[in-house]
């Protein structure tokens, strides 16, 4: 399955790929990582006659965290690379808890965390957690830069509100208030394959009680969008708590589809249940066990052993 | 008769790949995917071509030292990159002559003395995956080296035999580690990339 | 070093080369080569209207395209069918490129041969064939009821009907204590090796010869199919299997329409032609196996035996036959296993679909049959409230009723007949591997920690070794080099090494100067090929045989040559020395100058093999009559029957209690393949197989939808297992020889993935407490059997391990 022939450009300035988009945009694809776009041009499944590879871009590849720790990757960030950074993780452990179900190794050393979100299929794992962390889009076009919130950003499956002359040039992920655990649970047949339905969670905790809790999800919405269950859960102790029920309200929220490889029910099933495992998971975090926030990888230790594809990192 | 359609012929991009460790020139139109140059264009055959869509993992090799998929990227894409196929393992520090006289690095020898592959078709990708994950987790456990490699499809072993193999390299390596800077093995890592 | 190479875990010959990049598969070739692509079809039901390639044809770098018009003679009418059978009344092949109706989606309609595979896939996107739609067929359940059918001259889309039995099963059901009825199914799937198929042909329009090479399991199959198609001289036609990326059955078949179009097209162009096959292509057009719906109805009494079984399935061969019955015969035959009914009947339907074509694939029919037996033996077992060994152990044919004959005819055409095995020897050893006895203890743990497990055992035969024949031809040279040929072709199974093992043994020489050719028309020319876990005992049996042919010689030669008898000579490390004496000898490098009397010499040795040096008896001929020239030796290894192979396995598997997600525990494998030439080798046969049965236990299915589109043609939505899916696998081995060949060998390439689904089904129902009847089976299947077993419409088992009696 070879693709078909386009135009190749490779621009070495933002300003060189925005004009060369406000040209070929209409008929042309942005290349970054190309782990999803390229097996797409290899099925023939799209043949733009333009590709933009924005591999040579000068200053796209750089990880910051700011003060108040909002982490910004640039377009040319490598999953691997947010995977494994230290100060990333620091500032917010969700990220690489993630980034670890993202596909294989060999995908995530191509593959772009910001490629990924501006690909925006809800399938995706970062789609997800730009969602959950309020992550704002920053965008390059002949207008000039522009900063789009999560929210905004994602408008149906595989659509995003980029303009074909627009390129994505950073992300920033938001920090989570302090006193917040996180989690994230995906179940998928194989290993590394999309999953049938995933989640990520944010728990808030002050002096053992809950003050807020969103889940946003993988594979069983259109869009990635985030679950409020603060109503819910507010006030409550953590000591006591069960998290079943969230079941209910997750199970009303999505809105999963049929494939050859689930049905419907199944994954809402799935969703809530990942849910409600990986809250427990995400207080744990929140509550602070020493070093348990830190070691990334790690199953708590009171949770069951894991059968088959149900992994928490 | 119809008219015939005729198109301008394809743009060739003349461009420069430097596979395991020499600057091969060659010229490609822009969508040859990186396998099919190293295949064709350079006659690389050691990297071998399984699904075209990532998932296998045949097509692996090393980008800068780090696994990635051939056939999901373009030659001309690859220019800026030391790129290190099944070919250029035994040019490894570590690498030494096996029984048979060829020279293989660490994990080659394990996947021989452990019987890790059957048919070889996979075996590249598995080789390159596993060289690169060593130089970055010297001592994995059973388990962890069972996760190393699942990211890679094989038909034929089962598997078994190549999580025996990836702890086996781990002990040659240590082994060799350990060695007296010697004689034998040359050291190529000073040759320019 | 005198180090004894048959049955030692010898690193393999082949794997210096593999491993360093060195393995030359049929892509790896022909640089030069034009290369060719394919337009296939996209509805799998059509009539063709019109084919339009005016677009195409002047894209820069296209050579030739052709349809089904361009192809004359031999080549333009349908493909052969390869075996025959009374029973397969309506047989139906395909031509190479379709005449007027597609079949199923993935026909090839179009070939376009162009300087590379890019600008291929572009001149086929842009030829538009035009389709009239017919009604697809799809799926057993549709096959059946034959509202629409795939061939209009295939009433009932019926290809065959066939039944096998013995002793009355009619009066046995009638009579039986007890009856039980089960309707058990097993999905779709294929064999799917990391390397598709592929064509490289080179037409020498000088000597009006082709060479192809072609990444097959039968190269003599493919030579001959391709010369009577190209109307070729057999002698003008060469077919070498180069080295190949696993088979698994799929590539047995010839010759696929490409293997005769490229080298067609070679010769039409005068160029070399080279096709691979891509992934999606692999999919769509390389043949599946598996599907089947059966229906049993069982007979048993108050032991368990098994007094009458009487079965009737439908089996899926998709919209051609090229490969006749095979498959669904082994089924009815090997379904029986270890075990002896009173009486048996088995009738199959083997149906066509607007499907791709189906032949075997590693177990060939036995998953299937397995699958049904073993589900018996536990459905028994339940409703008696027995242990399922118990059960099984009182069904056993045992090892004094050796050799056991049913009756029956197996895939060889010849009687299904076990020759060995000792079942309950192995069933001791697989309780003892997976701890049987234990498991209720570990189950009441684990259920007080929440956790939900269970255990699952499946048995099985295997006739392996089916002939016509395998041949060996080992040439000694004058350096003492050892050449070994055999016809059949090697996927990754070590032959090189396995085989060179045996010589080295027969010979008494180095195995590092013994060198194996597979699959190589110009070695071997008789052959047949590989699969049914034949070659060990083939080919093996017939290198041993020519070993043991160049061992007389030799030892014949050297006795003139030093005076002694032929009994007081050894052959060790490739010198023939006298035993006791070994100063008196002779290398075998030097008994093969000796053997070929020169008028020439060419080297310093060979002179010793000219006419004026040495004793001349001038009563003797050089060449003594009934002799040849030169220390070679040639043997063909051809059975009565089949050797039978025989294994047991055993699983434990947990399930998520809430998302029904299933992890296999434990595997284990007890396995008897007779004696083991390589016992590495045979171990990685055995955790392969596996592998492929985990998958098609857990994963693997072909999801056609009723327009007969797959919809999950490639390896993101088709699930092969990775390391992380499989289990680690136990083994052990049990050796009971196998009287019928001269090695005691048995195959092995097949046993690991013969009884998985079964096993699995065995420990998931173990786990849930209710039936598992169809496989394979993924979370979500699981999860809905539950509500479905909740909601009463599924009965519990009766019997849980914990409590089934045990004497």
């Amino acid at each position: 399955m070879k693709p078909a022939p386009f135009v190749y450009h490779s621009p070495d300035s933002v300003g060189a790929a925005v004009d060369v988009l406000s040209q070929v945009g209409h008929d042309g694809k942005v290349l970054a990582g190309g782990q999803s776009l390229i097996p797409i041009l290899n099925m023939r499944l799209a043949s733009p006659a333009h590709l933009v590879d924005i591999n040579r871009v000068a200053g796209l590849a750089s990880i910051d965290i700011t003060q108040n720790g909002e982490v910004r990757i640039g377009a040319l960030v490598r999953h691997a690379e947010l995977e494994a950074s230290e100060a990333a993780y620091a500032a917010n452990p969700l990220l690489r808890r993630a980034l670890q179900n993202v596909a294989h190794p060999a995908i995530r050393n191509r593959g772009t965390t910001v490629g990924s979100i501006a690909h925006a299929d809800a399938a995706g794992e970062m789609p997800a957690i730009l969602a959950i962390t309020r992550g704002v889009v920053e965008t390059a076009g002949p207008a000039g830069p522009a900063f789009i919130e999560a929210a905004d950003f994602f408008q149906g499956p595989l659509e995003t509100s980029l303009a074909p002359d627009e390129m994505v040039v950073a992300v920033t992920f938001q920090p989570f208030p302090p006193g917040t655990g996180t989690a994230f649970s995906e179940s998928a047949r194989r290993h590394g394959d999309y999953a049938l339905a995933g989640v990520a969670t944010a728990v808030t905790v002050s002096d053992g009680v809950v003050e807020s809790v969103h889940a946003s999800f993988v594979s069983v919405t259109d869009v990635p969008a985030v679950l409020d269950l603060t109503p819910i859960f507010a006030g409550r102790s953590v000591d006591t708590m069960t998290w079943d029920d969230a079941i209910d309200p997750v199970r009303d929220f999505i809105d999963p589809q049929d494939d050859i490889h689930a049905t419907a029910e199944y994954r809402r099933m799935l969703a809530a249940e990942l849910t409600r495992r990986t809250l427990r998971t995400a207080t744990a975090t929140a509550v602070g066990r020493p070093g348990e926030a830190k070691r990334a990888g790690s199953t708590p230790s009171h949770e069951h052993p894991r059968t088959s594809r149900s992994v928490d990192r | 008769m119809t008219e015939t359609i005729t198109e301008p012929p394809e743009t060739l991009h003349d461009i420069t790949l430097t596979v395991n460790g020499i600057p091969r020139p060659l010229r490609v139109p822009a969508r040859r995917l990186l396998s099919d140059a190293l295949r064709s264009e350079l006659g690389l055959t050691g990297t071998h071509v399984g699904c075209e869509h990532g998932v296998c993992g045949s097509c692996t090799i090393l980008i800068d030292g780090a696994p990635m998929r051939s056939c999901l990227m373009f030659a001309v894409s690859a220019t800026d990159y030391r790129i290190t196929t099944v070919e250029g393992l035994a040019e490894a520090a570590d690498a030494r002559p096996c029984s048979s006289g060829q020279r293989m690095n660490p994990v080659q020898q394990a996947f021989m003395e452990c019987h890790g592959l059957q048919c070889g078709f996979c075996t590249p990708g598995f080789l390159t995956t596993i060289t690169a994950y060593l130089d970055q987790n010297p001592a994995p456990t059973a388990e962890q080296a069972r996760e190393a490699v699942s990211g890679n499809l094989c038909r034929c072993t089962g598997y078994q035999n190549i999580v025996k193999s990836v702890l086996r390299a781990a002990e040659i390596k240590a082994e060799r580690r350990a060695e007296p800077h010697s004689t034998g093995g040359v050291d190529t890592r000073t040759e320019s990339r | 070093m005198t180090t004894r190479m048959f049955g030692a875990p010898i690193k393999r010959k082949e794997d210096p080369r593999l491993i360093t990049g060195g393995g030359r598969y049929v892509d790896d070739l022909g640089r030069e080569a034009w290369v060719a692509a394919f337009v296939r079809a996209p509805h799998a039901h059509a009539r063709i209207t019109g084919i339009d390639a005016d677009d195409a044809v002047g894209l820069d770098g296209v050579i030739g395209i052709y349809t089904h018009e361009d192809l004359t003679g031999t080549i333009g009418e349908r493909l052969p069918q390869l075996i025959p059978h009374p029973s397969l009344t309506h047989p139906v092949t395909t031509h190479p490129l379709v005449a007027h109706v597609v079949k199923h989606v993935g026909q090839p309609v179009v070939m376009v041969v162009a300087t590379d595979r890019y600008v291929a896939e572009d001149a086929c996107g842009r030829i538009t064939v035009s389709y009239e739609q017919l009604p697809p067929v799809v799926g057993l359940q549709a096959s059946r009821e034959a509202k629409k059918l795939v061939h209009p001259d295939v009433p009932g889309n019926i290809a065959a009907h066939m039944i096998q039995s013995f002793g009355d099963v009619g009066a046995e059901l009638a009579t039986a204590p007890h009856t039980l009825h089960l309707d058990l199914e097993i999905e779709r799937s294929a064999s799917m090796p990391m390397e598709g198929r592929g064509v490289y042909a080179q037409w020498n329009a000088q000597e009006q010869h082709l060479t192809l090479w072609s990444s097959t399991q039968t190269t003599t199959g493919v030579r001959a199919a391709v010369a009577a198609t190209l109307g070729l001289p057999l002698v003008k036609v060469d077919c070498i299997a180069p080295d190949v990326g696993g088979g698994f059955g799929v590539k047995i078949m010839h010759p696929y329409p490409e293997e005769v179009l490229i080298p067609w097209a070679a010769r039409e162009l005068n160029h070399d032609i080279k096709w691979t096959e891509d992934r999606r292509e692999h999919f769509i057009s390389s043949a599946h196996e598996r599907a089947q719906l059966h229906e049993a109805t069982i007979g048993f009494d108050d032991e368990g035996r098994l007094l009458g079984m009487d079965v009737k399935f439908w089996h899926d061969n998709g919209a051609y036959t090229p490969y006749g019955i095979i498959t669904p015969i082994i089924t009815s035959t090997q379904m029986l296993g270890p075990y002896k009914p009173r009486a048996y009947r088995c009738e199959f339907f083997s149906l066509y679909t607007n499907t791709v074509i189906v032949l075997p694939y590693r177990g060939a029919g036995r998953p299937q049959g397995v699958f049904v037996m073993e589900r018996a033996m536990d459905a028994i077992a339940d409703h008696l409230g027995l242990d399922r060994t118990i059960v099984r152990s009182r069904n056993f044919i045992l090892p004094e009723e050796m050799p056991y004959a049913f009756g029956l005819l197996f895939q060889d055409g010849r009687p299904l007949t076990y020759d060995s095995g000792d079942f309950p020897a192995s069933l001791t050893k697989l309780k003892a591997l997976v701890g049987w006895d234990d498991f209720a203890e570990y189950r009441a743990e684990a259920e007080a920690e929440g956790r939900r497990v269970g255990l699952g055992i499946g048995c099985y035969v295997e006739g392996t070794g089916v002939g016509p024949y395998e041949g060996g031809h080992v040439v000694v040279e004058p350096s003492g080099r050892v050449n070994v040929a055999t016809g059949l072709t090697t996927q990754g199974q070590g032959h090189q090494t396995a085989f060179a093992q045996i010589v080295a043994d027969e010979l008494g020489v180095p195995i590092d100067d013994v060198h194996v050719t597979t699959g190589d028309t110009r070695r071997m020319g008789y052959a047949v090929g590989t699969f049914a876990s034949r070659a060990a005992v083939m080919s093996g049996s017939a290198v041993a045989l020519a070993a043991r042919n160049v061992r007389a010689k030799a030892l014949r030669i050297a006795a003139d040559a030093l005076e002694v008898a032929e009994t007081d000579l050894d052959i060790i490390d490739g010198v023939i020395q006298v035993k006791g004496a070994p100063a008196t000898s002779i290398p075998l490098g030097m008994v093969s100058i000796l053997s070929n009397p020169l008028r020439y010499s060419f080297d310093e040795a060979s002179k010793a093999a000219t006419q004026f040096t040495g004793n001349v008896d001038f009563d003797r001929p050089p060449v003594d009559p009934g002799q040849e020239p030169g220390l070679e030796g040639r043997d063909f290894y051809s059975p009565t029957q089949a050797a039978f192979a025989n294994g047991m396995h055993a699983a434990i598997v947990e399930t998520d209690p809430v998302t029904a997600e299933i992890k296999i525990l434990r595997y284990c494998v007890i396995h008897d393949c007779g004696r083991m030439i390589n016992p590495m080798i045979v171990e990685g046969q055995v955790h392969g197989g596996v592998a492929q049965g985990v998958g098609g236990a857990l994963y693997e299915r072909m999801a056609y939808d009723d327009a007969g589109q797959l919809l999950n043609a490639s390896f993101m939505d088709f699930l092969m297992p990775y390391a992380s899916e499989v289990p680690h696998v136990e083994t052990d081995h049990l050796e009971t020889p196998s009287p019928l060949n001269p090695l005691g060998v048995k195959g092995a390439g097949e046993a690991g993935c013969i009884p998985v689904s079964a096993v699995i089904a065995s420990a998931i129902e173990d786990a849930e407490g209710f039936p598992i009847t169809a496989m394979p089976i993924s979370p979500v299947q699981l999860w809905e059997l539950r509500r479905r077993h909740a909601a009463g419409e599924i009965p519990s088992l009766k019997t849980r391990h914990s409590n089934a009696e045990r004497h």
